[in-house]
Formats: C-alpha cells, structure tokens, sequence
C-alpha cells in the first residue's frame, strides 16, 4: 500500500511547434489506502493520466511517485501495480486459473503460494467454480471479476481500474461497483479508478478528481464536489438533472439577465458578470416565490418529476416530488430560490466566488 | 501500419529480424543485383573476359525471332490458362454452391490436384497423351485426331494448357466458391422473391458480386502461367517441338544453363523482373485495397 | 438454396461428378499403371482395370531396382530428400516469420520501414526471375547438393510475414498492456501469448508451405547434379528416357502415386485449416 503523488504532469504528443497538449499540469496527492475517482467527459485526457501512473504512457513533463519513489522511468511491471481494463484483457487461450496466475508466473513464485492466493481471491469473488474453464465460456459480469481476480492476486501497492464498468449493461453495472465497494473495504489498497460516469464517482470515492479538457478542476470528497462545485463544469457535470446556470449582471439585490430582472434573496458576493448556479431539487414550486417559471415540459420519473422552463429567457429544471400536485404545460408558477443554495461563479474564470 | 508501439528494446528486433533480412540478401537481393549487372555485360562461355554492353543485350533480345515468338506463346498460354483455369472453377463451384448434400466428398476431391506438384502433372499427362502408348491418344485416334505433340505444335501447347489447367482447377475453385458463400443470402432470396430463376440470378447478382474475386484470380492465374509452370513445360514438351513451346521461364533457363548465354539469359531474367512487378503492383494497388492493414 | 428445383440439382451433381472424374482421371490411371507389367501398359489401349503387380512394382520403385534407361535412383531415398525439404522449408518458414512478423508489429526501431519494403520486394523477386546469380551464389557458398542449398534459399518469404503481421494487428493491445504489467517481458509474450493465439495461421500455413516445398522444381534442377540429392519430383522426370518403348512407365507411374501422398495426405487431414487459411491470407 501507499500514497501516489502527481507533481505539475503534463502531456505532450509529437514535438516542436506541432506538439499537442493534452494534460496541463495536474497536481494531486492521494493518500495511502484511498480510493480516488477520476471522472470526466470523454477526452478530458482521464485514461491517459492513468496510463501515465500505470507506466503504459511516457511523462512530457512533471513526476509521478508511488510511495517515496519516483517512477517516471521504471517499467510498469516493476511498479507493484495492478490493472483492470475495460475489455477485461484477459488471455483467451488460458483458463481462468491460469489468467490469474500468470504475473505470478513471471515472478517466479511458488506453485503452492500461486494455488494458494488464486483460490483465496476466487473465494473473495465468488469464482472458484470458474477457475477451470476459458474466458469466453464467461458472462461479462464473470470476466471483469476474474480481471479483478488477476489484479488482486499480485497483492500490490496500487490498483488502477479503467473504466472496468464500462462494457457491462445497467444491472450488471450496480452490481460490480458494489463488489469493487466492498473489496476496497476487504482489502484497503489505495485505488484510482477512471470513469465517465458522475453516479460512478459520487458513489465509489473518497474523493473525487473531476478533469475537463486535460485540466483537474476540483480534488475533493463527494460532498465537496456537490455542494462546492470549484467551477461551473464541476457545477453542471455532478449531480443530475444539472445545475441550472444562468448567467447575468447582478447589482446588489437584482440579478439582470436580459430584460428581466430577478430578485434575489441576499446579494451577490460581488456585482457584475457573474453566474448564478441552482440545482433542480434546491428549487421550491410554490405558491407565490421570487421567480415566475413558464413551464414547458413535464417528465415523471416515478418519486419525483422533472418540471422544465423558461425563467425569462434562461431554460430551468426543477425538482418536485411526484406525491404534490403537477404543473400544466403552459403555466406560470413561482419559484422559491433558498439563499443558502444559490452558487455564484465569474463569469470569465467560470471559477467559484 | 503498427500498434500503440508497446515494447522497447534496442537491440531484440534486430535480432528478430536477422534471420530473414540475411535470406534475403543473401539469396535475393544480391543475385538480383548480380543479374541486372550481368544483363548489361557480354561474357564469353569460358568466363575470361566481360565488357559492358549497356543495353545491347536487351536490344538483341527484342530482335531475336525466338525470343518475341517465346513471347507471344506466353502470353497465348496464359490467356488459355487463365481464361479455362476460371472457367472451368466457376462452373464447378456455382454448381457445388447449390447443393447441400456431399458437399463436403466433391470439395475434398477437388481439391487433391493443389496437392500434386506441377511436374508430377506433367509426367501424368504426358503418359496420358503419349503418341504411342498413350490412352487419351489412342482415344483421340479414334475419332479421327492424330494426336503427336512432338511434332505438332499446337497439339504441345494444348497439353502443357490443359496439364496447367487440371492443376490450377482446385485453387480457383475454393476461391469461387468462398466468394459466392459470402454473397448474403438476402439478396439471392430478394431477388428469387422478384421473380428472377437460377439462370438470371446467377448474371445478374452473383457473378457481378463475385468480379472481384474473379478479378484477383484473373491476376494470380496470370502470374501462375507465367512463372510457376516451368515444371510442366519441363517435364512433357521440354519446350518443344522445336522451341514451340518454349514459354519466357523455360526459355530463360534454357539460355543460360543450357546454351550458356549469360548476358542474354540476364537479359530475360530482368525482362521477366519487371513483369513480375507490374503484375504485383496491380495485385497489390486493384485487388487488396480491401484487406484492412 | 432458394427453390425446390430438383431437375437443377439433379444436373449439379452430374456436373460436380463429371468434374471429380476429370480431377481423377489422371489419377486413377496412374494407379492402374502401376499395377501392371510395362508391356502391358505399353500396347495401346492400356488395361483400366488395376492388374496385380502392385507389390512388385512399388517395390521396385521405392529400391530403384526397376530396369529402365532413364533413371534408377531409388524413390525411397528421393522421397526421404523431399520429405526433409518440405518439412525444413515449413517449420522454418513459420520460425522466421513469426519472428519477422514480431520485430515489425510490435517494436520501433531505426529503419524499420526500410527493412519491411525490402520483405515485401522479395515478393516481386520469385526464383525464376534470378536463376543464374543464385545458382553461383549457392556455388560460391559450396551450398550446391546440400540440404542447405535445397532450403535456405527458399526459406525466407514475405507472404508468411505479413500473414502474421496481418494476425498480429487484430490482437487487442490491452492484451500486452495486461501482459507487461504482468511482468512479461517481449519474448515471453511472445512465447506465451503470440504464438498460441496464432495456431490457425500456423496451422493453414504450414499446409501451404509443406505443399510448395514438396513441389519445388525449378530450384532444386540448378541445386542439385548428384542423383541422391534429388527430390522425388525431378527424380520421376528423369525416369522418362527418350524412347517410349524403354521407358519403365508402371514404374513410374508407381513413382507417381507414392509422389502424390504425403501432400494429399497433409491436405485431406488439415482441411479444414488449409481451406480457411487460403482464403484469409489472400483476402
């Protein structure tokens, strides 16, 4: 087990005036026996800081220790690391008990020890009426957890999972991350685990590194990132439906978005061009509140429903619960805003205020 | 072209590639310089002396009756093997394709003659037509035809075609018939369901569907005529009667380790170089575009 | 088969039978030859129905104890001669391409792109086309009436290397990714991965290169002058003198059948892999 520090990484691909930058500097310090999500978009440049931790991508610039020791340029199997990868990888000409033992093999360790730590995993993972037969005669459910078997065996200080889930369907999907949860209890290796999906990260970190377009924008717990979102990527990209952002000029109690003005019910932290955030379940259809909402669509969703419009000219969700009375599509309905809930962001930085 | 490049070592994939780049310096790269080289030299049968001739050899070869006669027997040879070759395959594997019983018993005797080496072919067949004791000659005979392909030329020409021919029917027929079992079923039904029979479905969807199998196979037959039916020519008409048959690959060999013309033999050898690559670049350029590399 | 046409496949199966006979024929009557004496082959027309000298015959033959004015090398010996070659320039083929294919797809090195258009050149460079040069370089190496000579000029080919550079590119690269972090090094990789999953390849390959070696000509009349190196298909050339009436045609033909079997054996039993093969490694 150990720590993993990320120092000033960047990436570069090519060289000279044609050189593409995909990773900008990307500080980060996780904790012996964390688990660390690392979510965003497709692109955001995720997989690839794995694949740099991991030893399967070179470094352009920046450090990568594990442990005390830095490990720029030291071969992936001599990193102590375990991976899991989103097509599994897994050898089809080998048994299942063979594709976990296979980076034992290597290491030349003993048969007996081999036999020993395979079956222990297959019994963690429920696998050992498997370990006989070939990867294809498997479910994708099944191959992911002898994946997860391989890893596991080698005992090693860091597990990087990437995005493991990806090819499973919904069910199978649930199902897994709670097995990964409960490992992570069992085992307690400190983990990075990549993937696109926000209910993924939100439920499976300790903390969570959010990246766009090759930058991390926020490294926090999953109670940071909901409720102190750094920027209004983070603000829109974690929680769902998203934050609704609106942006305008405010002046002291007012907050002009074109023509309208709306009341606000305590003042910006500054005036000027800012934008201002709300989540669709921290807004209140009420009787009478601060805003008027045209409502434009209505979705059920079983315990709740989704009720969409127009504040002004902004488009605007709000959450209700399904059990009070639904708006018609046409309508006008007030909306309380809760001052404690309101976000506010530069509009230029797209940074928190 | 290549992967994510996964593997880094300076010194393994030259090791890796050794064996063959030596091969193929060696034994191709070198003698194929050696006959450029010697094509443009003149050297006398003792070997004591060579002076550079330039093109000379070249211009001399384009003169040389024989050589434009060779030729035009080559180029007619291949033109019957090929055209017969696909025709001949074509029949038998749209017939194989339609039916579903014994498939597999017609495939494994179609394909026994891919496994009989072209001189053993010869050596069949040459039995067979045999003006004396031969029993397709005597056949022959029978119906009015003197067969004697020692004498006749074009009776020479018709055996080394058709002993070609007999040889080439197992390739071309496994081909056929992969290409007509990837044609989809759907559209054969489709166009059963517009009314069309066997007749007209076989013009108007297989075949067309089947041009670029048959247009790869036009190739390969032509470079197979070409080059790799020395044996046959060898070991039934030795190129004869005369030099009738003497095809381009024949002739070269027989020039040189023969006749001991070397600069000429050179000559030819470069001559047939340079078919070889036209031939290639059209394979490579028209027909495997498909293949993803 | 879309209609009940039983007339059109009636007539396919005439057509496909018509067709086994013609591929047979040959065959068939090489057989019957070589069960009869020579004289009665030689009076026309020869018998259709096999005799009953067959022991006889191929004893002879395989001892070369046969009295005819062409040759009398023993077959045994000669098919031993092309056993050897078909079956070095195979394995041997498969070695060094799997190794070549290997370099290609899965390293960066200085030149790389050289070296493989100089693999693909020795496609357009068929043995034909430098006869004379390479019969002097295989002097010049003292090579000539040697298995050496017999194979290693044939050995190297780009076909069978880029059927496996082809193999190769259609491995997910997660499998290496997965193997280095394994601790696997390139040739254990190689080893224990690479080669596993290509056994298809290997397997049709093989039956192609078996075949191709069994049949050479052309190469093995420059490499060979001394009768106990000659493969088994210049041997049965040889065998015909000029005169049709000395000729020990039973013999031969018998020389023939026995010519025939190992490759027909190779493919009747790999079949399967061959036919598949085939059709891949052009398509």
């Amino acid at each position: 087990m150990a720590s993993i520090s990320i120092r000033k990484l960047i990436k570069r691909y090519g060289h000279g005036a044609k050189a593409l930058q995909v990773i900008h500097g990307v500080d980060a310090e996780i904790k012996d026996g964390e688990f660390v999500v690392i979510v965003g978009p497709s692109g955001c440049g995720k997989s690839t800081l794995l694949r740099m931790v991991a030893g399967l991508e070179e470094v352009s610039e920046g450090e990568i220790a594990i442990g005390p020791r830095v490990v720029n340029d030291v071969e992936p199997a001599e990193r102590d690391i375990a991976m899991v990868f989103q097509n599994y990888a897994l050898y089809p000409h080998m048994t299942n008990f063979e594709n976990m033992a296979y980076g034992l093999k290597i290491a030349k360790v003993p048969k007996e020890e081999i036999r020993q730590r395979v079956d222990k995993a297959a019994k963690i993972l429920e696998l050992t009426h498997l370990l006989d037969r070939k990867p294809r005669q498997l479910s994708g459910g099944q191959r992911q957890r002898v994946a997860m078997g391989r890893a596991i065996v080698r005992q090693p200080q860091v597990f990087l999972f990437d995005e493991p889930l990806s090819n499973l369907d919904a069910k199978l999907r649930a199902q897994t991350r709670l097995e990964i949860q409960k490992l992570h209890n069992e085992l307690g290796i400190t983990s990075l685990f990549v993937t696109h999906d926000q209910v993924e990260a939100m439920t499976l970190a300790q903390r969570m590194m959010v990246m766009n377009a090759g930058r991390m924008e926020q490294f926090g717990t999953p109670e940071e990132v909901y409720h102190r979102p750094a920027t209004t990527f983070v603000a829109s990209f974690i929680g769902s439906p998203p934050m609704n952002l609106i942006e305008g000029r405010a002046e002291g109690t007012r907050f002009v978005v074109g023509e309208q003005r709306l009341a606000l019910p305590l003042a910006a932290p500054r005036d000027g061009t800012l934008v201002l955030g709300l989540r669709p379940e921290h807004a209140e259809l009420r009787a009478d509140g601060a805003w008027q909402l045209v409502v434009e669509a209505v979705e059920m969703l079983g315990a709740e429903r989704l009720v969409y419009g127009r504040v002004g000219q902004s488009l605007f969700t709000v959450r209700q619960d399904a059990m009070l009375e639904a708006p018609r599509i046409g309508d006008t309905v007030a909306i309380g805003v809760p001052a404690a809930q309101l976000h506010w962001f530069d509009a230029e930085t797209r940074q928190r205020l | 072209m290549e992967k994510r490049v996964l593997f880094r070592s300076a010194w393994l994939p030259w090791l890796l590639v050794a064996p063959q780049m030596v091969v193929v310096l060696v034994f191709f790269f070198w003698p194929a310089s050696q006959a450029i080289v010697q094509s443009l030299q003149s050297e006398d049968a003792f070997g004591t002396s060579t002076t550079w001739v330039g093109l000379d050899n070249f211009v001399a070869l384009f003169e040389d009756e024989a050589y434009l006669q060779s030729f035009k027997v080559t180029a007619l040879f291949s033109v019957l093997v090929a055209g017969l070759g696909i025709a001949v395959s074509l029949v038998l594997a749209v017939f194989a394709d339609r039916i579903l019983r014994g498939a597999l018993v017609y495939k494994t005797f179609l394909i026994i003659p891919y496994a009989v080496a072209p001189a053993v072919a010869g050596v069949l067949w040459v039995f067979m037509f045999s003006p004396s004791i031969g029993i397709v000659a005597y056949g022959l005979r029978g119906l009015g035809y003197d067969w004697n392909h020692l004498l006749n030329s074009g009776h020479a020409l018709t055996l080394i075609v058709v002993a070609a021919v007999w040889k080439q029917i197992s390739y071309n027929f496994l081909f056929f018939l992969a290409g007509l079992q990837s044609i989809p079923k759907a559209l054969i039904e489709a166009a059963a369901i517009d009314g069309a029979g066997p007749v007209r479905r076989f013009l108007s969807i297989q075949l067309p569907l089947l041009s670029p199998t048959t247009f790869f196979l036009l190739v390969i037959n032509v470079v197979y005529a070409f080059f790799d039916t020395f044996a046959i020519v060898h070991a039934t008409t030795e190129g004869g009667p005369g030099r009738d048959t003497s095809i381009l690959v024949y002739k070269v060999w027989h020039d040189g380790f023969k006749a001991l013309d070397l600069g000429g033999s050179a000559a030819q050898s470069v001559v047939l170089m340079a078919i070889v690559v036209v031939l290639t670049v059209i394979q490579f350029r028209y027909v495997e575009k498909k293949v993803n590399y | 088969m879309v209609e009940r046409r039983p007339l059109l496949t009636l007539l396919s199966h005439l057509v496909l039978v018509l067709g086994i006979l013609i591929v047979a024929f040959p065959i068939y009557l090489a057989f019957v030859a070589s069960t009869h004496t020579r004289d009665e082959i030689v009076q026309v027309p020869m018998p259709i129905t096999p005799g009953s000298h067959m022991v006889e015959n191929y004893t002879a033959a395989l001892t070369g104890t046969g009295s005819t004015q062409g040759s009398a090398a023993p077959v045994g010996r000669m098919m031993w001669v092309s056993l050897v070659t078909a079956l070095v320039i195979s394995l041997g083929k498969i070695a060094i391409s799997l190794l070549s294919a290997f370099a290609i797809v899965y390293f960066r090195f200085p030149f790389k792109k050289l070296v493989f258009w100089m693999i693909f050149i020795t496609l357009m460079l068929p043995v034909e086309v430098r006869i004379l040069p390479t019969y002097k370089v295989l002097s010049d190496l003292n090579m000539l009436n040697t298995y050496a000579g017999l194979t290693v000029p044939l050995i190297a080919s780009a076909t069978a290397t880029f059927l496996f550079r082809q193999f190769f590119l259609t491995v997910p690269d997660e499998l290496v990714e997965a193997a280095r972090i394994d601790g696997a090094g390139p040739m254990r990789f190689f080893k224990d991965v690479l080669v596993p999953l290509s056994q298809t390849s290997i397997a049709a390959l093989f039956v192609i290169q078996f075949i191709y070696g069994w049949n050479q000509y052309l190469w093995p009349l420059l490499a060979t002058t001394t009768e106990d190196m000659y493969p088994i298909v210049i041997g049965i050339k040889r065998m015909i003198a000029s005169g049709d009436a000395a000729t020990d045609w039973n013999i031969i033909m018998a020389t023939a059948i026995l010519a025939m079997l190992p490759p027909a054996l190779v493919v009747v039993l790999m079949q399967k892999w061959f036919v598949k093969g085939l059709v891949d490694t052009e398509k």
